[in-house]
């Protein structure tokens, strides 16, 4: 039995969610071997290395790998995981592009978003919004399978000795390429992996606004989020939503502020450990899922709590 | 150019779904149904290629039982052209709808492909890029913004820092995320003119694919509920709980 996991990276920095993937792989039972594809990505594939529970790390080095796109990747993947029991990835954006592709290669289903491994073939994942967790069984030789980064500790960074191998195989499918990117810019902690989150929905009225939630988040360490609401109204970019299709968090303590809970954005946060609410409406639903509800005005509430943390 | 959209009837996304009491799949009965969410903004997408005169015709296809044509003619009634069912019994994988959608793919020839990222109720999130697979096409992931370009398409994407852009060669497959477009409403004059629009059905045989299963689902069962919670009455009151309670600050 053998696992292939898949390095989330920007070619310079092994992203924490791959951390996660291999904590999932590891249940598997089977040793793990992580791949890296990317162009320049030498540093990641000695990050890799370190992952305690590596076996080794294959490095596939080509300018057609640089910019992740699934076209290309998905061919180098599938070659190299021919030989794999399992092909395990985080359900990151990256991921959730590039694995089914992998799959439909291999002419094997996919399991998308897992959130517990119940045997080799066996596992669970959340459906309809998290409304419901299903087990499925898979009958393939080979999985794939993407993961929910925030159901599975992420394994220690230090302490492996993998071996490094370089994988020559070049695919380009010259079908698509990368033309460029705009990415937010942020000090704070990546949203997926904050212990705090603090979130503002619809009730904040404007993007402006937002800056209420600053001083919180600096005195927290928090990470911002937001409700699809938000997003929508152009408070924020897209990048901060949260819910079943934005990001899924799960901190330690998860703020919302001004957001009535609808499913799609519970589907994003309840898993949290504590949730509080800010709402003036004391009907909303997200008093349903809060362990602590605030019913009051976020304008002199939040003011308030920044004074007093 | 040809465009092809799939569509995929599915629980209204206002509903909460809850698992039978004995586990063996959702309860479904007397379930409002609709077009998936991420369908109709693929639908949308391409109504309005059609109305900049890039796109000369809208296919819309779905698979499953006799009951998504009544989302095909919803997408119809939306300014789509023309049905295409491919009809099924009970669910389908992703896996073997991409394999169906290829082979509605190769009768129609279609230059750009239009799928809603997810469906909002497997939330698989696959099926466009397997069909990009089996077809040997680009993909367009997570689009927030698409523009034809001669013989290539400009897609912007929603990743996980931000945006990115990706240039593919036509024909193309796009999977939209929500911030592509506003669906519109169908007009009720639209919906009688639907009606009359052409729909053919085919069957998994006729495309040439063997309907398999890969994957059983052993059972449903709600998740973990949560312990009720408290309301505080004051900001006092919650800092003083956060601290010596939940101990999370």
């Amino acid at each position: 039995m053998s696992t292939l996991v898949i390095a989330e990276h920007d070619n310079s920095t092994l992203n924490g969610a791959t951390l996660n993937a291999v904590t999932a792989a590891q249940a598997l039972g089977a040793d793990i071997d992580i791949l890296v594809a990317g162009a320049g990505c030498g540093a990641v594939g000695e990050q890799a290395a370190a992952v305690a529970g590596v076996n080794k790390v294959l490095v596939a080095d080509n300018a057609a790998y640089g910019h992740q796109l699934a076209e290309n990747v998905a061919l180098l993947i599938a070659e190299v995981g021919a030989g794999y029991d399992n092909i395990v990835a985080a359900a990151t954006t990256n991921g959730k592009n590039t694995m089914p592709r992998v799959a439909a290669l291999l002419d094997v289903a996919q399991i998308s978003d897992i959130i517990a491994v119940e045997s080799a073939d066996t596992f669970k994942r959340p459906i309809y919004a998290g409304n419901v967790i299903a087990t499925v069984q898979s009958a393939d030789a080979k999985k794939v399978i993407t993961v929910r980064t925030t159901a599975f500790d992420a394994a220690a960074a230090e302490g492996g000795s993998a071996s490094v191998e370089a994988v020559g195989a070049a695919h380009d499918a010259g079908i698509s390429e990368f033309v460029g990117e705009e990415l937010a810019q942020s000090d704070r902690p990546e949203l997926t992996a904050a212990s705090v989150v603090i979130s503002g929905g619809r009730g904040m009225q404007n993007g402006e606004n937002f800056k209420l939630l600053d001083g919180i988040a600096d005195k927290l360490g928090a990470a911002i989020g937001a409700s699809r609401a938000a997003v929508d109204a152009g408070f924020v970019p897209n990048d901060m939503q949260v819910g079943q299709t934005g990001k899924i968090v799960a901190p330690d303590l998860y703020i919302a502020v001004g957001i009535s809970g609808a499913i799609q954005h519970l589907a994003g946060m309840k898993d949290s450990k504590v949730i509080v609410a800010i709402n003036k409406d004391e009907d909303a639903p997200i008093f349903q899922v809060a362990d602590y509800g605030l019913v009051a005005d976020l304008f002199e509430a939040l003011p308030e709590l920044e004074g007093k943390l | 150019m040809k465009v092809l959209v799939a569509v995929k009837r599915v629980v209204d996304y206002n509903v909460k779904v809850r698992a039978k009491a004995d586990g063996s799949d959702v309860d479904l009965n007397n379930v409002k149904m609709a077009i998936n969410p991420f369908c109709e903004i693929a639908v949308e997408e391409a109504v309005r290629l059609k109305e900049a005169g890039v796109a000369t015709e809208v296919v819309v296809v779905s698979v499953g039982e006799k009951p998504c044509q009544e989302q095909i003619r919803t997408a119809l009634a939306l300014g789509a052209d023309r049905g295409v069912q491919v009809e099924t019994e009970g669910s389908v994988e992703p896996l073997v709808v991409a394999k169906l959608l290829k082979g509605v793919v190769e009768k129609e020839q279609p230059q750009l492909v239009i799928l809603g990222k997810q469906s909002i109720d497997g939330d698989n999130n696959q099926t466009g890029q397997m069909l990009g697979a089996l077809t040997n096409m680009a993909q367009g992931t997570f689009a927030s913004e698409v523009k034809i370009d001669g013989d290539a398409v400009s897609v912007t994407r929603e990743v996980d820092g931000g945006l990115q852009t990706v240039k593919l060669k036509l024909p193309a497959i796009v999977t939209t995320d929500l911030r592509l477009n506003e669906p519109r409403y169908a007009s009720l004059p639209n919906i009688m003119k639907a009606k009359k629009k052409p729909l053919d059905v085919f069957s998994p045989a006729d495309l040439g694919v063997e309907v398999t299963s890969h994957l059983t689902q052993l059972k449903v069962e709600p998740p973990a509920e949560r312990q009720a919670g408290i309301k505080v009455a004051s900001v006092d009151e919650l800092v003083d709980k956060l601290k010596n309670e939940a101990k999370v600050i």
